[in-house]
């Protein structure tokens, strides 16, 4: 959700054109310095594009946090096969809606981050990977291609340079496995959505069995301002391994839930209580998932952290996706977890044992005793079921499942007491607020 | 060879080729770790999370099937952490597993089972309710019961990989995961069961076993499968003397754990309904029940009969009888009734191959060979069809050895979708497209040529000629039918040659002629049913030896029921001349087996054909039968041999040679009797071999 004005502390570097009129169109990209990254990353040999990025300190806006750069730099340029650029546009984890706008108020800085890549690993086909639900916004992008084409951003010969190179549009079904990169590219390759065994990593052996770069969608949109103004000038807005700006979906019990892009190493209850306006209702604080429902929950005494990689890591949890989740105290937290829980269980792909089964038993011992019909031993079996989980399981999204429900038994043992011995659950339905 | 890695598994040092997986590695030196989804021969998963190990140096536990060993890797197996994970992923696969063991198929040889008593807990924590699917026939062959299954999708890579046919996958997602057909809510395939026996527990349960006993109270009998030529080890589950299983589930064998639907399903035959288990005797014009003594002393009498009066007597033999028959067979024919009259229905020109490469070492495959050739060149053969282990093998060269396979045929087989190339011919014209290749086979390191019937007679010298031309080692599988096709050749059931491709002085009559010629006293059929598709019989007495009353056998003046290969001992020699051991598996009331009808009338007509235990007249074969000169005890201990294209050597020049053209669902006449071979539905045959 797109507020009519920035806040007032935000860096607007990626979302700069997103209050512009028709700020979607080729027009107006090209009269705000579109696509002049990509005709200067022409004039560059492909490994200083690959230097600057690495210089930018950019790291993975997917959740994982890899350096942009280096994960550039493992492509083999040599092989003879065809490389591929794929955008990961599966913006699927709860909490997180900042590429969805990206996509929508700016498409070409999409597709130019994407070029860029291109003319960096010498590939000569891109495809955006894009979740069904944002069936809309390929229409969006579809029209941005087009566009590009017929400005000769794509194509055969591209601006006389020699350079082919193609975008795609890719609709995924409705997975939130295949956001995992390797189960993306199985879906992008007609197959079932499961993830791939590695190594061979995308870089080496991705799309089609050939060299990929495969990044997030908000990763490419920062690569354009980071080859125009310099990595250093990007890496300079962050803090120390953490560079430039990141957008933050806030949502959840604040007064102005929406996406802000604010630098790297913002403080969370800054964030909170400035730029999303505050506790709805004036209610206190109880518990912030700092990126997306797959990270650990933090309680309000530990929100007072610079939001990079590295701090909430420290932390105990994960700057992930950037979708800050707040709830405050008439949250029940069993209920919470119980919902997340439920999620994962749903969106298992099923391939290996201890997501499939582990998540599966965790939904319904949450489910069970949010009902009222826990029992004590529950709660330490809870915990012993992520940690059987943890680590363990073939991809992450068993680790995504386990690792937030055991936060919320560790942290918030005594509200899973609280509802024993068939008390009925001491806080009211609440409606949550996207 | 590359410098070996050496590595540290729980404190033992191990060292193995680059590229070994630490799981192989692991069970180098007898650490047995726990798996379910990895299969030797398979692609990896790393699905099923039981193999996890502690190597030192990586912060997370690994799984040993997917990782390869590094030097100075240092590897631990049963840590507390190990163990612990292991507990718990029994503990999820148990969660949503109906432990319906008491009653299941696979109770006893399941390898859940086993895991979860060696690594299991033995206090359950589950209380949810259990997610239930109805169990679903996929076809009268397999069954599928998605709550036992635990999901190591073993089956789906099965089909796909060793088979190339690809007729299962997963639908839903999470614990709502199942195997499904791909088609639908059938399957088309070939049948074959390899998920069945692959799968480790008892989600896939067969048509013909399902809830029939339990594993521990049959007896297992390991023996070779009775109906084509590839010669598949199979292991019979014998209840109460009878046969309610094959599978080959151990592996053994030249077939690895291959078997086609007739491996597994098809050994019912020898109790049908419409078994022979009393000699018949024809009285006013009908064939009646009599006793053996009976049977045996009118045929003696109309033997004696045709010796005394020097009238011809005519014998066929059989494409399933042992070596120790045929051989015995023949001898009693050309020693015993002075008779030059030998034939058998013919499908492959083995003695044609067997001049061509009279007295050459190392010019015949072996079923292994198929398996790691460079290059295997297939000619005028659906091999998916009628040779299914040859098949199988050049299909696993290809995906382990990225084998080069080159295909010329008539029709599209296949071999097709992974050959370097196809050539589409005209039947009979599959040499010519042989010879077309010279420039590409040429340039490989060696070659296997894999011809069927339509390369026959001269054009087998012709095609061994261009093999020699090629400058690289060839070696050759003739194609033929049947279990013993090859031996029947070999030992000599044929008008101009006898045992070993020796020229007899005097040529006697074909198949075709003894049926057609009219002056015949005597006819002796073993095994064989010649008369199927023709009208009328020959006039003279007719004799058959068989388990069925098949055409033939039905206008007989005799009919002897004999023992089918389920139910004797002996050797029979496979497509690829490799010499197999029998074993009996079950007795059928009324019944003997060939050998012993040969020696009984031998007895009474008083001839002396030499000793007739089939040691003894294997040993005999050994001694005098060119090509066979192979270690004895070895072959009675149950080790296959191959036996050598012999000296002296000569084709054939008499008789028609033509193969049944089969299918998978198909056996000549004994193919009938199989219960599970009539049941299956044949799929489309585009999608069935394309």
């Amino acid at each position: 959700m797109l507020h009519p004005e920035p806040h007032p502390a935000e860096v607007l570097v990626l979302t700069r054109r997103f209050r512009l009129p028709n700020s979607a169109s080729i027009e107006t990209y090209l009269a705000t310095q579109g696509y002049e990254a990509f005709r200067k990353a022409l004039t560059m040999a492909p490994e200083d594009i690959i230097e600057e990025v690495k210089k930018s300190n950019l790291r993975g806006r997917g959740g994982a946090g890899f350096p942009t750069g280096l994960k550039w730099s493992f492509v083999p340029r040599q092989s003879p096969k065809p490389k591929y650029i794929v955008a990961n546009a599966d913006e699927g984890e709860p909490g997180t809606c900042k590429d969805r706008l990206l996509m929508q108020y700016d498409p070409h800085a999409l597709l130019e981050g994407m070029l860029i890549a291109a003319r960096a690993v010498g590939a000569s086909a891109g495809y955006i990977y894009i979740r069904g639900e944002y069936r809309y916004l390929i229409e969006i992008l579809d029209r941005a291609i087009e566009e590009a084409r017929q400005h000769g951003f794509l194509g055969r010969n591209i601006l006389g340079s020699g350079m082919d190179f193609e975008i795609y549009t890719h609709s995924g079904a409705g997975s939130y496995e295949c956001g995992e990169e390797t189960a993306l590219l199985e879906s992008l390759e007609g197959k079932r959505g499961v993830p791939r065994l590695r190594p061979p990593f995308p870089a080496t052996s991705g799309a089609f069995g050939c060299p990929t770069v495969l990044n997030n969608v908000e990763t490419f949109c920062a690569v354009p301002p980071i080859i125009l103004h310099g990595g250093l000038a990007f890496a300079n807005l962050g803090t120390p391994k953490n560079g430039g700006t990141r957008l933050f979906a806030i949502s959840g019990h604040v007064n102005r839930p929406g996406v802000y892009e604010l630098p790297m190493g913002f403080n969370l209850l800054r964030m909170i209580h400035e730029v999303a306006g505050g506790i709805r209702g004036g209610r206190k604080l109880k518990a912030v998932i700092p990126g997306g429902s797959s990270c650990p929950v933090l309680r309000a005494e530990e929100c007072d952290l610079p939001m990079d990689f590295d701090s909430v890591a420290r932390a105990g949890s994960m700057l992930g996706s950037g979708g800050v989740i707040v709830m405050d105290e008439t949250t029940c937290m069993v209920r919470a977890a119980a919902r997340i829980l439920r999620f994962y269980a749903h969106e298992s792909c099923g391939f290996c044992t201890p997501c499939r089964e582990g998540t599966r038993w965790l939904s319904q011992i949450l489910s069970r005793f949010h009902r009222g019909e826990g029992r004590r031993e529950d709660i330490d079996l809870i915990a012993e079921i992520a940690r059987n989980m943890l680590g363990r399981t073939f991809c992450p999204l068993g680790d995504a499942a386990a690792m937030p429900a055991l936060s919320y038994v560790q942290k918030f043992r005594e509200e899973f007491e609280a509802h024993l011995e068939g008390k009925p659950c001491p806080y009211e339905e609440v409606t949550v607020h996207a | 060879m590359p410098d070996l890695i050496r590595l540290t598994i729980d404190g033992r040092d191990v060292e193995v080729e680059p590229g070994t997986l630490v799981i192989e590695a692991a069970r180098r030196v007898g650490v047995k770790i726990p798996s379910f989804c990895y299969y030797e021969g398979l692609s990896l998963a790393g699905a099923c999370r039981m193999c996890l190990v502690e190597v030192e140096k990586m912060p997370k536990l690994q799984t040993a099937c997917t990782l390869v060993a590094t030097p100075g890797m240092v590897v631990r197996t049963e840590t507390p952490q190990v163990i612990e994970a292991r507990r718990a992923m029994v503990e999820f696969l148990l969660t949503n597993h109906p432990l319906d063991c008491p009653v299941c198929d696979k109770g006893g040889e399941c390898e859940l089972q086993d895991m979860a008593f060696r690594y299991g807990a033995a206090e359950s924590r589950y209380v949810e309710t259990k997610y239930h699917v109805p169990e679903a026939r996929w076809s009268p062959v397999v069954y599928y019961d998605r709550p036992r299954c635990i999901l190591c999708y073993r089956c789906v890579r099965v089909c796909a990989e060793g088979m190339g046919v690809g007729a299962l996958g997963v639908i839903n997602r999470g614990g709502r995961s199942e195997i499904a057909p791909n088609y639908g809510d059938h399957l088309e395939c070939d049948e074959c069961g390899a998920c069945i026996d692959i799968c480790p527990v008892g989600a896939l349960t067969s048509g013909m076993y399902r809830y029939h006993t339990r594993p521990w109270e049959m007896n297992h009998v390991g023996t070779v499968c009775a109906f084509c030529s590839n010669g598949c080890k199979t292991t019979l589950g014998v209840y109460h003397n009878e046969i309610i299983r094959g599978n080959n589930r151990d592996r053994s064998g030249r077939n690895g754990e291959f078997l086609c639907i007739k491996g597994r399903y098809a050994a019912d035959f020898p109790h049908h309904p419409d078994r022979l288990r009393t000699p018949l005797v024809r009285r006013d014009g009908e064939l009646r029940a009599a006793s053996w003594a009976e049977a045996l002393a009118l045929v003696e009498s109309r033997l004696r009969d045709a010796l005394t009066r020097g009238a011809p007597i005519g014998i066929i033999g059989s494409n399933h009888t042992t070596n120790e028959e045929n051989y015995y067979l023949q001898k009693l024919a050309r020693q015993g009734l002075k008779t030059p009259h030998l034939d058998h229905q013919r499908t492959g020109d083995v003695a044609a191959l067997m001049a061509a490469l009279a007295g050459r070492q190392g010019a015949l495959a072996t079923m292994n060979d198929l398996y790691e050739a460079g290059a295997i060149l297939v000619a005028g053969a659906d091999l998916a069809q009628q040779h299914p282990l040859l098949s199988w093998q050049i299909r696993a060269n290809w995906r382990h050895h990225q084998a080069r396979v080159y295909v010329v045929t008539e029709g599209p087989v296949r071999e097709d979708r992974y050959a370097a190339r196809s050539l589409r011919v005209e039947r009979g014209r599959e040499l010519e497209g042989v010879l077309a290749l010279g420039e590409e086979l040429r340039k490989e390191a060696e070659l296997v040529i894999v011809f069927g019937d339509s390369i026959q007679g001269e054009a087998v010298a012709r095609l061994v000629a261009f093999g020699d031309s090629l400058g690289i080692p060839v070696k050759y599988v003739c194609l033929v039918d049947y279990a013993n096709s090859r031996g029947a050749s070999d030992m000599g059931l044929l008008p101009d040659l006898g045992p070993g491709y020796q020229p007899v002085e005097t040529p006697g009559m074909t198949l075709r002629e003894m049926l057609e010629c009219g002056d015949l006293a005597v006819l002796w059929v073993v095994g064989a049913n010649p008369l199927a598709g023709r009208s009328g019989r020959p006039p003279g007495f007719l004799l058959v030896q068989d388990l069925f009353l098949t055409e033939t056998a039905r206008v007989a003046d005799v009919v002897l029921p004999a023992a089918s290969a389920y139910e004797k001992e002996g050797t029979v020699t496979s497509v690829c001349g490799e010499v197999q051991r029998l074993r009996r598996a079950v007795s059928v009331e009324g019944t003997k087996t060939d050998l012993e009808i040969f020696g009984l009338l031998a007895r009474r007509l008083g001839l002396d054909a030499g000793p007739r235990s089939w040691e003894a007249v294997l040993r005999e074969i050994a001694a005098t039968v060119p090509g066979y000169d192979l270690p004895v005890e070895a072959l009675i201990a149950g080790a296959p041999l191959q036996v050598r294209p012999p000296a002296g050597a000569a084709m054939s020049r008499r008789g028609a040679i033509r193969s049944a053209r089969d299918t998978l669902f198909t056996s000549g006449t004994l193919g009938r009797y199989a219960r599970m071979l009539g049941q299956v539905r044949e799929a489309p045959g585009a999608l069935y071999r394309g």
